[in-house]
Parts: C-alpha cells; structure tokens; sequence
C-alpha cells in the first residue's frame, strides 16, 4: 500500500493525536436519546404513576374519585380475583411450556436441516404477524367446534378422556374450555418462541455438533450437553416473550373459553371499560405487573443470563 | 417395522418441526378457505357453499374498510415516529458512553417486559385523569410508545455487528460526519432500521389490547373483528385475512430476493 502522493501532510499533522471531544459532541448522545426518552416518560413512567395514585383513590364516578391512600383496595381486590389470577398463570406457563415444546423442534429444523429452504419456512413463521391475530383466533373457533373433524380426532384417540380427567375439557367439546384458550394462547404466542430460538441456534457454530460426535457423544447427548445448553438465551428470552404477554392477554379467554375461564386480563378490562371501578382496576394490573415482574426476576437470576436485550 | 422406527427416529425433528408449522398455519388456511364460502346466517363458522361474493365486493361491509384504512394510517405514523425516535436512542446506545446508561437502557427494555394490559390501562389513567379525548391522537401515541422498545432493539443489533472501522476509514478519507452518516453508516444500518420499521407497522396494525383501552369510540381494524365477533364476522373479514398473508409472504420474500441479489453482486 502506497499512500497518494496528493495527500496533503498538513491535515495529517494538525490532527492532535488523543483530544478531549469538545462539550457539543459530548452532547450528541443525549440529544439522540432526548425525544424518545421523553416519549417513555411523559407516555409510559408517568402513566403509571397516575395509575398508582388511581389505585389507592376512592369515591364514585357521579361524585368523581379522591386520593384517600386507600390501600385496602388491593387487598380486595387481591382476594376476590385470586381464582382469575391462578388461572392466568396457569394458562400462560402451559402454554409456554407447550411453545417451547412446539416451537424447539421447528427453530431447530430452520437453523440446521432447512438449506435452501430455509427463508421461505422464516417467512412462514413471520408471516401470520402480519395477518390479523383477531381474525386467525376466530379462525381456532371453526377448527375447533363442536364435532367437527379436529374435536372427532381428539375423542376417538381417547385424547378428550386424558384432557377432561387433568380438568382441561368438559365431555367431548373443546370449544369454550381450558383447552381452547391454552390452545389460543400457544398459537398465538409461538412465533415469539420461535423466533429468539431460531437466532441463538443458529449462532451456535456446527463444528461443535461434529466435534461431540468424533468424541463418541450419540445424537441425544450432544443435544443435552452442547446444543441445548447454547441454545439457553434462546429459551430464556423466548419463554419471557411468551409467558409476559399471555399471562395479560385476555383476548383468547374472551373469544375461546367460556365464564368459567375467565383470566386476569378480562377482569382488568371488565373494571375498566365495563363497570367503570378505576382504582379496583388499577389496583389489579399492578397487582399483575408485581407477579410478573418477581417471576421474571427469579427467572433470570435462575437461568443465568442478563443480557436479553 | 423396526426400520420405520428408526426412520421416525432420524427425522424426528423434521417431522416435528413440520408438525408446529402445520399448526401455525393452519389459522390461515382455514381463513383462506373460509373467505369463499356462502354462510347462512350471521357467522361465518361452519362452511355451506363456495362463493367468490365477498371478494367480488371486499367493502360490502359498512364500516370495514373505513377501519381498515384508519388503522393502515395509525400504522403507518407510527411506525415513522418509533423509527426516527427509536433509531436514535439505538445509535446514541451503541455509540456513546454516557452517564445514566443503565437507566436508559432498563427503560426501554420495561415495555418489552410488561404485560400489555398494565401499559393499556396505565395510559388509560393518564388520559382520564388529564381529561383527554380519546381517539386517533391516544391510539397514535400508545403505538409509538409501545413500538419504540422494538424499534431500539432491531437496530442495536444491527448497529453492534457493524464495523467501526468502516466509518473511520470513510473519516480517513475526508468524508464529513453528515457524509459519513448518510453514505456509510446509514446504509450499512438499513436492514436493522427496515426490520424495526416493519415490525412496528405489524404490531401497531396489529394491536388490539392498548387500542381496545385508549381508542373511546374510533374503530381500528383489529376494533371491528373484535366487535364483530359479537355480531356476526362477514366473509368480507376473511378475505382481508388472506390478502394481508399474501401480501406479507410476497413482500417479505421479495425483500429477501433484492438482499440475495445484493449479496451476490458484491465481490467478495
């Protein structure tokens, strides 16, 4: 490499070599970081704290409401939903753990067996995201009715006596029972596994799988001991993507179950947009945030990995 | 016998993986097929003839295409504010040491981190209590603010994988910073910047829970199937549907076709 010789040496010179960056470029960060971040705290922080204050106000909406520091409100209303709030839990960890479950073996076949089919089956998995999610839950509604074809699989392989004994289904409809809204919650949530997964697997460097074998580890050894363990931001991020927003959703419960499966969200929405109680309402989703933010914590210090983002 | 078992064995992961694509599409076809039938009735949940009506006359529902095109809009405006705002916070976090980094950074993950709901009724008591009208202007500013985490998040890892030496070589040879920026840092950013883009206009498109709670009487796309599941969904509702998936599939394919082409026309 030769330099040109056009190039002029006062440039060069006149460069000091380590500068103190003057106090305007110092500022460039922050006046990037200025509008969104104001953005998060006018339109996200301080949201929640006119939730919080609505949480412990009292009175009507003919007399309006008054900050009375009424505290006792989450307790009721802590002990009078405990049921839905059970229940969402429970939903959303079988349906995360059903993701997983589900969504391991298609993030794994994109990652390492798809070749060139790679992008189109990527497409595949991306694209329901695009196509309304209100009209493909509504869709579950005519796979799943009342003796149709998907229900009179599931009963003569006996797969309706195995969900209704756990508590799941109710003689042999799917439609408005447990089933139905973990089923919802699944579909509805799997691309959110599928995706965090894809991109750890396929990070992890093949070599390693051929590396095991020459060292005589059978195909499922290499799995528990080199592939999963890599693969664990993956599982990490992927089960907090799923487990977040369907311990909140209320849409599948709405449009799939029935009374008796009712979950947190449709409560907080009821109080909400229904019977119009804001501080039992505002008291209830911090109640959800509370839960959910102590289980990821637990979560993530278990699993090990802070670096999600 | 036993080789079949040990041909499931072998292709255990193609045929389950497989299985849960099945799964994921089946919704869609499901609502494809369903976008010809004839129903009698007001719901269109059981199949009874085949029809071509409802894509012969896709608006024939009052009121369908009045929400679609609103939220088409509400997507679009969001998305270019969540892009703006959130490609400038990924460039100020990867760029820049500054003070007050970890708060930043934890307030933007805390909306990834949160249930949909908390944020649709926290916003909800922010509009109250101020006593703002609800409608167009809190569905826009409740999607901004719920696609700016994602926007942040595509563009940092396409801002980290970048090479900084390529700016600095582009410094080298006498480019400006504003020269830098739009000739070698920008389009080496694009793809992140576009990924971002296009999951903020699904997701605002999309969303349903935030408009639900700060929408008062303005009906979303998402707004009139919820509605209509109560009173009865048009077909027209299912040819949407698949429209929206055949777009999608074509677009998104056709962007991998022109960043195929790109990477092959490069010298390598």
């Amino acid at each position: 490499m030769t330099a040109p010789a056009t190039l002029p040496e006062v440039a060069v010179s006149a460069e000091p070599p380590v500068h103190k960056p003057s106090l305007k470029k110092r500022l460039v960060p922050y006046w990037l970081l200025l509008p969104g971040i104001l953005w998060l705290l006018v339109f996200f922080v301080l949201p929640m704290i006119y939730q919080a204050s609505t949480s412990v106000q009292t009175g009507s909406l003919e007399e309006g409401f008054k900050v009375t520091w009424h505290f006792q409100t989450y307790w009721d209303a802590f002990t009078e939903y405990y049921p839905q709030f059970l229940r969402s839990l429970l939903y959303a960890g079988t349906a995360t753990a059903l993701c997983l479950l589900l969504g391991y073996p298609l993030a794994y076949l994109i990652a390492f067996k798809a070749g060139r089919w790679r992008n189109l089956l990527l497409v595949l998995v991306i694209a329901p995201f695009f196509t309304s999610f209100l009209i493909r839950t509504l869709a579950w509604k005519t796979i799943l009715a009342d003796g149709g074809p998907v229900v009179d699989v599931l009963n003569t392989v006996g797969f309706l006596d195995v969900t209704s004994w756990l508590g799941m289904t109710e003689g042999d409809r799917v439609l408005a029972t447990p089933l139905a809204v973990v089923c919802g919650l699944t579909y509805n949530f799997l691309p959110f596994m599928i995706l965090p997964l894809y991109t750890s697997l396929e990070r992890i460097d093949t070599r390693l799988h051929e590396a095991a074998g020459d060292l005589y580890a059978r195909p499922a050894t290499v799995f528990r001991k080199v592939t999963f363990p890599l693969s664990m931001p993956g599982v990490v991020s992927g089960t907090l993507l799923t487990f977040i927003p369907a311990s909140g959703d209320y849409v599948n419960a709405e449009l799939l179950g029935s009374t008796d499966t009712r979950m947190i969200g449709n409560v907080i929405q009821s109080q909400y947009l229904r019977i119009l109680d804001y501080p039992t309402a505002a008291a209830l989703s911090f109640i959800l945030m509370a839960i959910v933010l102590v289980m990821v914590t637990i979560y993530i210090r278990r699993a090990g990995t802070e670096d999600l983002v | 016998m036993k080789s079949a078992t040990t041909w499931l064995r072998s292709h255990f992961v193609v045929i389950a993986g497989l299985g849960t694509l099945a799964y994921l599409i089946l919704p869609n076809v499901v609502v494809t097929v369903f976008s010809f039938n004839n129903p009698t009735g007001r719901f269109n949940y059981a199949w009874q003839e085949f029809s071509l009506d409802a894509w012969k006359d896709p608006c024939g529902v009052a009121d369908m295409c009045g929400s679609l095109s609103l939220s088409l809009q509400i997507a679009l405006w969001s998305t270019i504010g969540a892009t703006v705002l959130g490609t400038a916070i990924a460039f100020a976090m990867v760029r820049y040491r500054f003070r007050g980094r970890g708060a930043v950074n934890s307030l933007i993950f805390l909306p990834m981190a949160m249930p949909e709901i908390v944020m649709a009724a926290s916003l909800l008591a922010l509009f109250l209590n101020m006593g703002i009208q609800l409608g167009f202007w809190t569905i826009l500013i409740a999607h901004v603010m719920f696609c700016l985490s994602f926007v942040v998040a595509a563009v940092k890892a396409r801002v980290l994988s970048m090479d900084p030496r390529l700016e600095e070589a582009a410094r080298d040879l006498y480019a400006g910073p504003v020269q830098t920026f739009l000739r070698v840092t920008l389009p080496i950013a694009a793809p992140g910047i576009a990924a971002g883009a296009l999951l903020s206009f699904a997701l605002s498109f999309d969303d349903f829970i935030i408009t639900n709670f700060n929408s008062g009487n303005t009906v979303t796309f998402p707004m009139f199937v919820w509605g209509s599941a109560q009173r009865g969904t048009p077909v027209q509702i299912n040819v949407i549907g698949t429209a929206m998936f055949v777009i999608a599939v074509l677009v998104v394919l056709a962007g991998q076709m022109v960043a195929n082409r790109r990477k092959k026309a490069q010298p390598k």
